[in-house]
């Protein structure tokens, strides 16, 4: 067995993080991104920019305002704990807001695009046709943007299961709570542990392998077809 | 009856305002015919509720659908709408867009979806999806959806613009045979005179956002006829009176006129309009009874507009208004004036039914 049961904790409490996170962006995400591709409104470029934000910068700077927004001092913090909860960071909630922030751009981005591509028209033809502006999203945007939710599902998931510096700057090293395989892999390093820190790197390298080749392809065989529609 | 009142006022982007108080008739093929940029679509669209408009007023079969600050939204007016290109659900089978609107039909008497589906001929492509069906094929799903809403009026937005020649007249006899089998009033707009000809029965012209006529096709013929100044022509209301399968031809009355016709498989008795385009008419002091053209009707000069590429003369003949288009040494010639008595011959025209 290559993993020890450290490894096999870190494995599993990543997936459950990546989980957690894919549902809860999916969920923000569909009526931010909707907006985004409505919207005239000038604040449209502002909120773009503040979602792209975690695209450029360190994730460490991001850790380190999450850190102090979410600490004992920080409003977030404050509210927290007048709420009863706690506080966030070093916990895997903290994790869960924390890699929400940083993953955000990759959600939101596919779905944007995809929204954005529906176009007014099919819209317009499903309101001659009775449906009102939520029958016309579910039956309608919804349908016609699959391919963008699951290009955003795989590449929030992916993602959040890549993040290390968000991670160590809010979570550091707990294990069982949030000790994820980016990290582990770091302490094996630190610990001259090669063997180990390989297998779960070279675990790592295939799963973001297989997982980005699936959704190449995925997107690629629904390009041909929509090259069909393009004739229209 | 489902009169459409009219009263808007909206700009068209440019300079151009879009201004139209008007009344529409409640039944029959109302077209709307313009060059492109002239407000058709637009008007379209503010009648369906895609296009506000602040301060207008719309009024259909009694219903006030926008009067003052109220607006119904476009999901809540009784409309069935067939924009200009492929507007199908692409994630659904032709009967699956079928169904997205006989679920959501309006209440009331509503022709059977079979029956739809028949006259439009497309029960053999229910199972396809969009991007497997021709063009044609599309629009004619499109047209069948439009119609399965059971809506009270149908707007159609040169539903056959993106087509080309062979499959507008694929289209066409399905569109005639849907005037003859609805009784909702249809609102089609069009910027081509051979569609409006065979479609329209009464006709609202608009030029640069304003109405610059309305009326029966017949009535509004010169001014339709002359939307095109350099290439105007006639439309003539006429009935078959006569078939002569030795001669392979047909005898029209129009007017106080009989003209011949290559024989197309009409019946005695049914009305036709006849297009009579200016440079297919030439004219002769005498009746030529030597000449191998068919149709030559005595006619009087009206009026005389000179052209740059020749003259163009305004004709009272016993087939009805006529205009003929000739060079100003033909003018010259015959000492062409106003009131002169001569002889039209109609080289061709156009038949629609």
């Amino acid at each position: 067995m290559p993993f020890n049961p450290e490894d096999m904790g870190a494995i599993w409490l990543t997936l459950k993080l990546a989980s957690v996170v894919t549902l809860i962006l999916l969920i923000i995400s569909t009526p931010l991104a909707w907006w985004l591709s409505q919207t005239r409104s000038w604040i449209k470029g502002p909120i773009t920019v503040i979602v792209a934000l975690p695209l450029v910068l360190p994730p460490t700077v991001i850790g380190f305002y999450l850190l102090m927004l979410m600490g004992p001092n920080g409003p977030v913090g404050q509210f927290t704990q007048a709420a009863g909860i706690g506080l966030l960071p070093f916990t895997f909630w903290g994790l869960v807001v924390g890699s929400v922030c940083y993953s955000l751009p990759f959600v939101v981005q596919p779905l944007y695009n995809a929204m954005s591509a529906v176009g007014a028209r099919p819209l317009e033809v499903a309101a001659t046709l009775r449906a009102g502006p939520w029958e016309r999203f579910f039956t309608v945007v919804l349908p016609l943007c699959k391919t963008g939710f699951l290009t955003a599902a795989v590449l929030g998931f992916a993602h959040t299961v890549g993040e290390f510096g968000v991670v160590l700057m809010i979570g550091g090293n707990i294990p069982q709570e949030t000790r994820l395989v980016s990290v582990q892999i770091y302490d094996h390093v630190e610990a001259l542990n090669y063997s180990q820190a390989h297998w779960l790197s070279a675990t790592m390298l295939v799963f973001s392998f297989v997982v980005l080749l699936a959704l190449y392809s995925l997107t690629a065989a629904k390009k041909s077809v929509g090259g069909q529609h393009d004739k229209d | 009856m489902t009169k459409i009142e009219l009263d808007l006022d909206l700009p068209l982007g440019g300079s151009f305002r879009l201004v139209v108080a008007s009344q529409l008739p409640g039944r029959g093929i109302t077209g709307i015919f313009g060059h492109s940029g002239s407000g058709k679509t637009t008007l379209l669209r503010f009648i369906a509720g895609l296009q506000p408009c602040k301060g207008a007023t719309l009024i259909v079969g009694g219903q006030p659908w926008q009067s003052g600050k109220q607006c119904l939204a476009p999901h809540k007016r009784s409309v069935g709408y067939v924009f200009q290109e492929a507007s199908l659900f692409p994630h659904l089978s032709a009967k699956g867009n079928l169904d997205y609107a006989s679920k959501r039909a309006w209440p009331g008497s509503s022709p059977l979806k079979r029956d739809i589906i028949e006259l439009l001929g497309i029960g053999s492509l229910l199972n396809r999806y969009p991007h497997q069906l021709s063009g044609g094929e599309r629009q004619r799903v499109a047209i069948a959806r439009a119609l399965l809403i059971n809506p009270s009026i149908l707007l159609m937005d040169e539903p056959l613009a993106a087509l080309d020649e062979a499959r507008k007249q694929e289209i066409l006899p399905y569109l005639q045979t849907l005037a003859a089998h609805i009784a909702i009033p249809m609102l089609y707009v069009t910027h081509s005179v051979s569609e409006l000809s065979r479609l329209a029965d009464s006709v609202l012209i608009l030029d640069k956002g304003r109405v610059k006529a309305q009326g029966d096709i017949t009535q509004v013929s010169e001014m339709l006829g002359l939307s095109d100044p350099l290439h105007p022509f006639s439309i003539l209301p006429a009935q078959v009176s006569e078939v002569h399968p030795h001669w392979k031809l047909v005898c029209v009355k129009s007017h106080k006129a009989s003209l011949w016709l290559p024989d197309t498989g009409l019946a005695v008795k049914t009305k036709v309009r006849l297009i009579v385009q200016a440079k297919d008419v030439s004219l002769s002091i005498s009746a030529h009874q030597d000449s191998s053209i068919l149709n030559i009707v005595p006619a009087r000069v009206d009026d005389i507009h000179s052209q740059t590429d020749g003259m163009l003369v305004k004709l009272h003949s016993e087939a009805g208004p006529l205009w003929a288009k000739i060079s100003l040494r033909s003018a010259e010639h015959l000492q062409l004036h106003s009131g002169q008595a001569l002889y039209a011959q109609i080289k061709s025209m156009a038949l629609s039914q």
